[in-house]
């Protein structure tokens, strides 16, 4: 079981959704990838896309500024 | 049948052929790869010159009108803006400030559309006139389609044409 963590809090639409989706597809199960996003539509599709692909999406919490930080698992 | 249950997937037929319509689409497309949907783009006429092997201006197609035609449209390194090109300038301006901005590029979009496996199809009729074949695309080509297998193909998910 590992995890790996990414940063998309300077990209944009819809390289947001790519990097998540690349890495997700990287996880095995019990895997856990934590992705740092800013505020808007990534905080608020992340977790859904996530979710509707049948990960788990353990946590949303807030980091500092507009940067929070979503913590999936496989 | 719920939402969640419905098959997610869109269909993109690439007509124009523009760099900032190319771009439009590989955004759709990707974005809409990595929300889980199944994506398809059919290439079709100046749509073509996207997927092309051979990147830049080349004699490529059978027959003098063809390969003329073929140099004049080049391949995705010669797409034109719908607006403004001042003579293919403005594209080479278009991608500096993308960079800049953090943006992806046309190129880094279809590259994160075949990573995220998006199917793309060559339009049959678009390859005949233009003297083209499947191997004067690139290797991600799935196939050389009509309207009716992109038809099928789409059946029951949302159309483009761009």
């Amino acid at each position: 079981m590992s995890q790996i963590q990414i940063d998309i809090t300077k990209e944009h639409c819809p390289m947001t959704f790519v990097k998540t989706k690349i890495a997700l597809a990287k996880l095995d199960k019990g895997d856990r990838l934590e992705v740092l996003v800013t505020e808007g539509e990534p905080l608020e599709n992340i977790p859904k896309s996530a979710t509707e692909q049948g990960f788990n999406v353990l946590e949303v919490s807030h980091v500092a500024g507009n940067v929070h930080k979503i913590l999936i698992e496989k | 049948m719920s939402d969640n249950t419905k098959t997610k997937k869109l269909s993109i037929i690439s007509f124009s052929g523009d760099f900032d319509k190319l771009v439009a689409a590989f955004t759709l497309a990707s974005g809409s790869a990595a929300v889980n949907y199944e994506v398809n783009i059919f290439f079709t006429f100046w749509g073509l010159n996207a997927v092309k092997k051979k990147r830049g201006r080349t004699f490529l197609g059978k027959g003098f009108l063809a390969r003329f035609f073929g140099f004049l449209m080049g391949g995705i390194n010669n797409v034109p803006l719908s607006r403004l090109n001042f003579g293919g300038a403005s594209p080479k301006l278009m991608t500096y400030m993308m960079r800049k901005r953090n943006v992806a590029t046309l190129n880094e979009l279809v590259e994160a559309a075949i990573a995220l496996n998006v199917n793309l199809y060559a339009c049959e009729m678009s390859m005949h006139i233009l003297g083209l074949t499947k191997d004067d695309f690139i290797p991600e080509v799935k196939g050389v389609l009509g309207v009716a297998t992109f038809l099928e193909l789409s059946e029951g998910g949302d159309k483009l044409f761009i």
